[in-house]
Formats: structure tokens, C-alpha cells, sequence
């Protein structure tokens, strides 16, 4: 046995999808973190919990609202309808957004506690230093919250990888677009069909492995400055 | 608005903390920013490097308008330099790495002079190549210094640069900060709470307390004021600016001209016309009705009581002057019960006996 | 004297008890069939004293748990090749499986004005997605799946079908828009015996094999008076007439 024609296509869509999510979450995430962390805002809290929902609510329910929401008469299918891009249900850009909110706390949350932990001093050195804003991003924040950049970016692919629930119910299993790996195991074990069941199954679990063993060897949270 | 002076006028109010300040500072020299913790002094620093804002505000230094109703502009657009408590170097970055941060980002590119003189001045040549964590404490904090030189500001600011260091690496940084004092041509706001440094360093002295300006002017005259703080404390002390006279090397003695009369003290590795600064604390001084005849004290000072004050049970603080003008402030602590037998008062002439002079630079 | 009068009470109600022999049965049950499930286990716990604890769930999830020894006495599987390959298997009561149910298959749009002329919606072609179960795991899909090549339209819609895991997913696709219409089991759309909202098309029942739902005793029930008490009621015409208003058949 090995893969067949479907598993390849449902490994290449997941590893297209986790990337474009995880790349999207950087450039979504980042903003949204640096202001949580630095901010004395009184909408912090709200936001800070919205944005962790998806940590406490089963992928069903998401899934669900995601799938009114995006739907025909939901607010963001009126939206992308106006917008003439159609609906997203049932396509990879429907995952893609799906992922987006399911996998944002797993991004934020690092990001926000590098950024928190950096404090303001660094970034006040660099604005004597003659740094801008922007400057100030690249040239002291990226670098000195490295680990907690890279942490986000393993944690938000990882986790988009192993998405099932919120796929399940806005997915509708079409090969190429939206039947990830996750949804092709669920298949065969629903079909019965262990045998090839097993090598998908095995295969996340040593991925999902080596994503891990990655994040607690290579971080360079633990290089000493 | 003045082109060499710092005007600077900051209102804020927060429930635990005000601050009211409406000052015009000399657009050149050290001006220190004295006070206790809560004084404001940290805060009004802040304010003038921008990195803190307030509404109406005004700053202008030396001609340039930095900040008013309109005008705010951001600190990184502010040609200044900035000194922190704490050493902040950038630990991704070489010690070359830091100095050339913040070089990179000024308009006149790598000015190899401005940055040759830093390293020189602070002495951190063989320091370059390290990273923040191979450095000591005083030497981060020099690197940080020279950081700041190298933009070749157009006013320093420093904030409490030595309060994080031990004894030891303070009077390790202190030479170099004195050497700045000397070599710099640029205004210098020095944020402090030690009489020590102040008393070092410093040409004009600010004095804040509770987020208002309670004294200005120049650090003898402040020093030596018997109403405010600096002159109540164990250390109060009476800094008086001299010239080098003559070397004595039979005796290992050094005369310095000060105004209205001459000090003579140990041997100093000065040149001749030198200016020196020397601090006589309140404590070292006595005072006689007469001319003592015959005694090992060596300097003598005719001198006129000016001021009175009682600061404890059994003290009493002495202002006093000496030479010709009554240019030269002198301090002198004494008991209640000296006073009443000399029955010292006001505009009466006397004899100061100075038993301990310190150098201060 | 007291003590004698309670502890004649008490023999009383042993005696009642024993002669109830109230037990209850385990029932694996598959999630389109929950409904009338819920009516049947209420009448069955009146009738007869047992009580019928349901779990619900997919049919292909309930054969991987009984192969790896869930407690389940009895199974009402969603299709008879489950129970068929578990009997096979020599896990379940040989000789007690029959059809419970046979599905009905429905094209529904909860859109009112959509299916108005039958099939002929499918040939027109006038919408983005049709919703079917996956036919790989579940009857309804593979029913689903056979209709569409006996009308000769499944080339033309392979492109808009959009698969729900199971019947109940595939409802949800339809009843939230997403996809304007789907194959989805009578039983889901029925309300009070007929057709409650939107559109509907009801497949006759020769367009694809029966949809048999079969029901059998696992070999944890083999023995239990309840386990077999319940396959009785489950026939009985109580039962049968809840079924059907459901809008499943009875072989």
C-alpha cells in the first residue's frame, strides 16, 4: 500500500493551506498583537477574548456560525456577494478565512507575549537613536521577538494542519479545494477502509512530531543573549 | 524665544503626579535636573526627548522649535541624544552594532570623526567588537554614552546615567563623564539625585520638588542657598571654582586661586592656570572671632557671616563669604551652643578654619 | 407494634420489583434515526419497564467501537451492510437482524419556489452547489450518487456537488443556503407527517436501491430479556407507526 493519487492531493492542499493561513496570520496577527500588547485600550479585554475564542470553543460550533455566517444570507456572504466573488463555503478561500480565525490565538498569542516581554524601553532607545515607527518594527522588535515570531508561525501551521471540525462543516470534501488530509482520514476510518487509514493517521503523528520536536529544539528562545 | 537657551514649559496633571515647570535653561554646559524620586525630574526629561507628550506644551532649544500648539515633532526626528538609567543596548547588536544604529539613521551618514571621538572619549575602542552581555555594567553604560555622542547631538540628555552602577563602576564612568563636560559644546541635561555628581558635573543646577521648579542658578550658589535641601543634608558642601596657582613639590602642595583669596591643598596633577572645582563640606569648616596665631590648619579664610539657621536640636548651619565681593559661598556647621558663646550673628566677621578640601575635577 | 408493618412493606416492593425485572439496554443508534429514536424509547420505557439508553452517532463510528468492545447490546445501523459484516464478524446475535426502517431520499431546496417540476431543476442547471451525503460512508450519498447517474446528470454536476460527512451535515448545507439544494433523507425534512418548508422532490423509490436500515443484537445483548424485549417492540406496530411518520418506509 502506500499514498494514493487522493491522499497526495489532500497532503499537497494541506500543506498549501496551512502555508498561505500561516503567512496571513503573520501579516493579520502581528498588528493585531503588537496592539494588545501594548495597548491601555479599554476594548483589550474584549478583544483579547474574542480573539482566543476559538481556544475554548469546539471547532463545531465556529464551524457553524462560520457557515451561517458565510452563507447566503449571512453578513459576510452578503459581503463577498457584493464584492462579486461569490460564496466562500465549499472553496479552498473559505478554508483559508476559517483557518484564519480558528488558527489566530495559536499566532497572536506568542507574538503578544514576546512583545509584551520586550516592554517599551527598546523601542524608545530606538526612537532616540532616530528610528521611526516602522523602523523601530524591523530593526528592534522583529529581531528581539524572534522566538516568539517563529513559535507563532510553527504553532499556526501546525494547527492548521490538524484542523478537522471547522473543514468538516464548511468543507463540503471536494478533492483539490477543500478535502484536506485531516477530513480524507476521517473518511477511510469511516468507510472502514483502515489499512489506508493507518498510513495517513501515522503520518500526521510523526509530523505533528517532528513540527513539535522542531519548536522545542531549534527556538531561539533558548540561545542566550 | 532665545538661540541659546532651552525654554521649555510642561503642564500635566495626573491624580498621583503633577507637573508645572516653565524654565529657560543656558543653551550650553551641564544642567543638572536635581530632585527626589517623584520630583518630576525623569518625567520632565521625557517630556523634552518627546517621548512622552502633553498637550500645550512648549520646547525650544536653542533657536529650533521642538514642540507647540502646532509643532510636535516626534523624538526620532529630535537631533538630540538620550542616556537611560539602565544600560540599553541592544543585545542582537555588537557594541559597533549599537554605535552604529543610531549613525546609520542620521542625516550627515557616518560621521567617522563624530564616532572616533566618541570611542575616544569614553575609551571603548577594545570594546567593540563585544556583544552587550560580554560588558560590565560601567562599560555597557559607556558604549551607551558614546551611542549617543556619535549622532552628534544637538542636546544631550541623561537620565540618571550612573544610578544603576555600584560605587565601583561609578567612579570608574565618573572621569569620562567629566571629560565630556569639558569637551562638549553642547547643552547637557543631566537628570540626578546624587549631591555628589551634581556637585561634579554639573554647571547649573535645577532644583525640582513635587513636580515644581523650587531653585535655579549655578551650582555654588545653589549649593550654598541654607533654605533649600542640597545645604540641610549630611553632605551639604560649599563648591567653589578656582585656578591653579603654584605646585609646591617640596611639600607636595598645590595653591589655587579662588575668588578673593587662595587654597592651599594636596599636590594636584594639574597645569598651571587650570580650572578646578573644589567642594568644602559644611562639616570640615570652624569658625574663630580671631585670626588664629599659630596652628597646623592651612587655610585660614577671612570670612563674613551671612545667614543663620538652626537645622537640628544642637546645629547650626553657617553661610558665609569670603574675598573681596563676597564672591565665594562658604559653608559651615556648628553647634547651638558655639554660636551662643561666640554670640555669632549676621554681618559679623570672622575666621573660617578649612580642614579638608576635596578636588571635584 | 410498628416494625412488622414496614418490614412487610418492604418484601412488598422487593416482590414487585423482581417480578419487573426492569432493565436496560444499551442501543447504538445511527444519527438520522434520532427522532423517532427519542418517541420510540419513551413508549418502549411506558410499555414495558425497560429502558432503552441511546447513543447516537454514525454507523461506520459504531462498527470501529464494537470491534474494539463497546458496550452496545443493540445496533440500529444507518445501512444493512454494517450489521452484515459485523454478523460476518460473529459479533453481534446471529439470525436477529432485520429492516427497521427503509429511508426515503428527498431533493430538497429550502428555498420554496426552487424544486417546483421534480428532477427537471437538475437539467436546468440554475444553481451554484447540490449537496450530497458522501457516498463513500453513507446510503443516502451512494442513493444520492445513483439517482444522478440514472437521470444522466452526473458528469454536469460533478462540479457543483459539495459532500456532507453525513445526512445530517448534508441538511445543514441546505438549510443554511450555502449549497440552494440536496439529496437529504424524507425523515429530516418531514414535520407532522409531510413536508414542513422549501421545495422537495421525493425520488421514487425505484431510482436507487433501497436505502434498508438494519437493525441487530450485538453479541454483548445475546441473553438480555431487555436487548430482545426491545427488537420485539422496535416490530410491533407502536413502533411502526412512529417510524412512518417520519417519513421512512416499513418493508
Amino acid at each position: 500500500m502506500g499514498f494514493s493519487d487522493a491522499d497526495l492531493q489532500a497532503i499537497w492542499l494541506t500543506l498549501r493551506l496551512a502555508s498561505l493561513v500561516t503567512v496571513l496570520l503573520l501579516l493579520i496577527g502581528t498588528p493585531i498583537a503588537w496592539w494588545l500588547a501594548r495597548t491601555h485600550s479599554r476594548w483589550k479585554g474584549p478583544v483579547g477574548a474574542v480573539v482566543a475564542l476559538p481556544l475554548v470553543l469546539p471547532p463545531t460550533v465556529l464551524g457553524f456560525y462560520l457557515l451561517l455566517a458565510m452563507g447566503p444570507n449571512g453578513p459576510v456572504g452578503q459581503f463577498t456577494q457584493s464584492l462579486g466573488i461569490g460564496l466562500l463555503p465549499f472553496t479552498f478561500w473559505g478554508l483559508v478565512v476559517a483557518s484564519v480565525f480558528y488558527s489566530m490565538p495559536f499566532v497572536v498569542q506568542p507574538i503578544q507575549n514576546a512583545i509584551e516581554a520586550l516592554g517599551e524601553r527598546p523601542l524608545e532607545v530606538a526612537a532616540t537613536l532616530r528610528a521611526g515607527p516602522w523602523d523601530r518594527f524591523f530593526s528592534v522588535v522583529l529581531p528581539l521577538a524572534k522566538p516568539g515570531f517563529f513559535t507563532a508561525a510553527i504553532l499556526g501551521f501546525a494547527h492548521t494542519v490538524g484542523e478537522f471540525g471547522v473543514v468538516l462543516m464548511i468543507g463540503g470534501n471536494i478533492p483539490g479545494a477543500t478535502r484536506v488530509v485531516s477530513v480524507q482520514i476521517y473518511d477511510y476510518v469511516e468507510a472502514m477502509e483502515y489499512g489506508q487509514a493507518h498510513w495517513l493517521a501515522a503520518s500526521m503523528v510523526i509530523f505533528s512530531f517532528l513540527v513539535l520536536l522542531a519548536l522545542y529544539t531549534l527556538n531561539p528562545n533558548q540561545r542566550k543573549f | 524665544m532665545s538661540i541659546d537657551q532651552i525654554q521649555a514649559r510642561f503642564h500635566l496633571d495626573y491624580p498621583e503626579f503633577s507637573l508645572d515647570v516653565d524654565l529657560a535653561l543656558p543653551g550650553r554646559g551641564v544642567t543638572a535636573l536635581f530632585g527626589h524620586s517623584g520630583s518630576g525630574k525623569t518625567s520632565l526629561l521625557r517630556l523634552v526627548a518627546g517621548l512622552m507628550r502633553v498637550p500645550d506644551g512648549s520646547l525650544s532649544v536653542n533657536g529650533e522649535v521642538w514642540q507647540d500648539g502646532r509643532t510636535f515633532l516626534p523624538t526620532h526626528k529630535r537631533p538630540l541624544g538620550y542616556v537611560f538609567q539602565e544600560a540599553s543596548l541592544f543585545p542582537h547588536l555588537s557594541a559597533r552594532g549599537n554605535l552604529a544604529y543610531g549613525m546609520k539613521r542620521v542625516g550627515h551618514a557616518m560621521d567617522r570623526q563624530a564616532l572616533d571621538q566618541a570611542v575616544k572619549l569614553l575609551g571603548i575602542a577594545h570594546l567593540l567588537d563585544r556583544r552587550p552581555h560580554q560588558l560590565s555594567g560601567g562599560e555597557r553604560q559607556r558604549v551607551a554614552i558614546a551611542r549617543a555622542l556619535a549622532l552628534h547631538p544637538r542636546l544631550l540628555l541623561m537620565d540618571e546615567p550612573l544610578a544603576a552602577l555600584d560605587l565601583k563602576r561609578k567612579q570608574e564612568i565618573l572621569p569620562y563623564l567629566e571629560r565630556l563636560h569639558d569637551a562638549l559644546d553642547i547643552p547637557v541635561l543631566y537628570v540626578s539625585h546624587a549631591p555628589d555628581e551634581v556637585a561634579r558635573l554639573a554647571d547649573t543646577v535645577v532644583l525640582l520638588e513635587q513636580g515644581r521648579v523650587r531653585a535655579q542658578g549655578s551650582v555654588t550658589e545653589l549649593f550654598s542657598r541654607l533654605d533649600l535641601s542640597l545645604a540641610q543634608d549630611q553632605e551639604a558642601s560649599a563648591i567653589i571654582e578656582g585656578v591653579v596657582l603654584s605646585h609646591d613639590d617640596d611639600y607636595a602642595l598645590t595653591r589655587i586661586e579662588i575668588p578673593g583669596g587662595t587654597l592651599t591643598v594636596q599636590r594636584l596633577q594639574r597645569g598651571l592656570h587650570e580650572l578646578v572645582r573644589v567642594r568644602i563640606h559644611a562639616r570640615d569648616v570652624s569658625l574663630a572671632l580671631e585670626e588664629p596665631g599659630v596652628s597646623s590648619i592651612l587655610n585660614i579664610l577671612p570670612a563674613r557671616i551671612l545667614e543663620l539657621r538652626e537645622i537640628e536640636q544642637a546645629q547650626v548651619l553657617v553661610k558665609l563669604c569670603t574675598g573681596a565681593g563676597e564672591k565665594t559661598p562658604l559653608l559651615a556647621r556648628i553647634t547651638r551652643h558655639s554660636r551662643d558663646r561666640l554670640r555669632l550673628h549676621e554681618g559679623q566677621s570672622v575666621y573660617a578654619q578649612v580642614k579638608a578640601v576635596a578636588l571635584m575635577d | 407494634m410498628q416494625t412488622p408493618r414496614i418490614l412487610l412493606a418492604l418484601l412488598a416492593l422487593a416482590v414487585v420489583s423482581a417480578s419487573a425485572r426492569a432493565e436496560t439496554v444499551q442501543v447504538a443508534v445511527a444519527a438520522n434515526f434520532t427522532a423517532p429514536m427519542k418517541l420510540i424509547a419513551e413508549a418502549f420505557a411506558k410499555d414495558s419497564g425497560h429502558t432503552a439508553n441511546a447513543s447516537f452517532g454514525s454507523s461506520g463510528k459504531f462498527y470501529a467501537q464494537i470491534k474494539n468492545g463497546a458496550p452496545f447490546e443493540v445496533l440500529l445501523s444507518a445501512d444493512a451492510e454494517t450489521p452484515a459484516k459485523l454478523e460476518a464478524e460473529g459479533l453481534t446475535q446471529s439470525g436477529t437482524g432485520f429492516t427497521y426502517a427503509i429511508g426515503t431520499l428527498v431533493l430538497w431546496s429550502a428555498d420554496p419556489a426552487l424544486i417546483e417540476d421534480g428532477a427537471k431543476v437538475l437539467g436546468r442547471n440554475k444553481f451554484r452547489k447540490l449537496a450530497i451525503a458522501n457516498p463513500k460512508t453513507a446510503p443516502y450519498g451512494a442513493a444520492a450518487m445513483a439517482v444522478l447517474k440514472g437521470l444522466a446528470v452526473d458528469q454536469m454536476m460533478m462540479p457543483k456537488l459539495v459532500q456532507g460527512e453525513n445526512i445530517a451535515q448534508t441538511y445543514q448545507f441546505v438549510s443554511t443556503g450555502n449549497a440552494e439544494l440536496g439529496f437529504v433523507a424524507l425523515s429530516q425534512v418531514t414535520k407532522d407527517g409531510k413536508i414542513g418548508e422549501g421545495s422537495a422532490w421525493v425520488v421514487p423509490a425505484g431510482m436507487h436501491d433501497p436505502i434498508r436500515q438494519d437493525a441487530v443484537i450485538l453479541k454483548n445483548g445475546e441473553g438480555k430479556a431487555a436487548a430482545a424485549a426491545f427488537m420485539e417492540y422496535l416490530k410491533g406496530d407502536k413502533a411502526k407507526d412512529i417510524i412512518r411518520s417520519f417519513g421512512y418506509q416499513i418493508p
